[in-house]
């Protein structure tokens, strides 16, 4: 594929993920907007009278702590992925 | 997708498990074949368990107005095939049941179930059946990873309905259905194209190693 294509799919996607916060613009998890769906399920579950039988051994103390852990998360991938996907294009020796 | 700690019956933990723990074995044993065949390929392991890694860690906005994660399953299952997807997805849903309390230890088989084997195995199927039909590999992996994502979601939506089917197993299934794969399909759509990104460059960058792994459309090896 050329430039241009793959310019025009990072922007699809970009606009695929940015839609929702403008359709949805001045909501907040307050009145249930962009929460997630795996808590929504634990709702539902909760709802029809299921307790849950264990809880996590451990839990990020605090919701900075957890973006810490994803944003590791997120960077450790990358990074394999940077660290690969360049070699590569070195290797292969020329720039398209 | 993920199925919060504690948040399954005990019997259902236990089946889930016993299916997942037979994959992942068989998918060890890949891993240790593929590298021992083409010891190249292991820089496209990691990366591809680096891509779970990447998209699974980005919760995103949905046009049904909650977040949800890609899973980035196709990838590899395009590449490795399922039973080496799982191994990966076993790595990334251990990661976050232990550090982040996403998803749980209890629930990690029924959770690699879902993201490890029913997603890549369909994805991995399409992808298969479309460029032995000699559908560009480019156009094959995006319908890979958009139904491996879904898959994903609608495989954790049937696994809460069957253990959870108040009052029936087809409305608790709807239920979780929307809740789950509804809010999935911009992110899987959004997935595909990602993915597509990182084919093209793998494409251009690794076109022997690919055609080694035979994975390539007929016409494009």
């Amino acid at each position: 594929m050329n430039k241009t294509t793959l310019i025009i799919l990072a922007v699809i996607c970009i606009i695929i993920f940015i839609a929702p916060l403008i359709m949805f613009n001045g909501h907040g998890e307050d009145d249930g907007y962009f929460g997630g769906a795996d808590d929504a399920a634990g709702e539902a579950i909760e709802e029809s009278g299921f307790e849950p039988w264990f809880s996590s051994i451990w839990e990020p103390p605090s919701g900075e702590i957890e973006s810490l852990v994803f944003a590791l998360q997120a960077a450790i991938g990358a990074i394999i992925i940077g660290y690969f996907f360049g070699y590569w294009r070195g290797q292969s020796g020329k720039d398209e | 997708m993920h199925i919060m700690e504690g948040y399954l019956p005990l019997q259902w933990c236990i089946i889930w498990f016993v299916i997942s723990i037979i994959v992942v074995a068989y998918g060890i044993y890949q891993v240790k074949k593929i590298v021992d065949e083409t010891p190249e390929s292991k820089a496209l392991i990691a990366v591809s368990g680096a891509f779970m890694f990447v998209l699974s860690s980005l919760k995103l906005p949905s046009v049904t107005g909650s977040c949800s994660h890609p899973c980035g399953n196709g990838l590899g299952a395009a590449l490795f095939g399922p039973a080496v997807t799982a191994v990966l997805a076993t790595i990334v849903l251990l990661f976050q049941a232990i550090l982040l309390a996403h998803g749980g230890l209890t629930t990690l088989g029924a959770n690699i179930f879902s993201m490890g084997i029913v997603g890549p195995l369909i994805g991995w199927i399409v992808y298969k059946a479309l460029t032995k039909g000699n559908i560009s590999s480019t156009i094959a992996i995006f319908f890979a990873a958009f139904l491996g994502d879904l898959l994903t979601y609608v495989a954790t939506s049937f696994q809460l309905a069957l253990a959870f089917p108040s009052p029936s197993f087809g409305s608790a299934l709807t239920k979780f259905l929307v809740i789950f794969a509804v809010t999935q399909v911009p992110l899987a759509i959004g997935e595909g194209i990602l993915t597509v990104i990182i084919w093209d460059r793998l494409k251009a960058y690794k076109p022997k190693l690919l055609a080694k792994l035979n994975v390539l459309a007929p016409n494009e090896a």
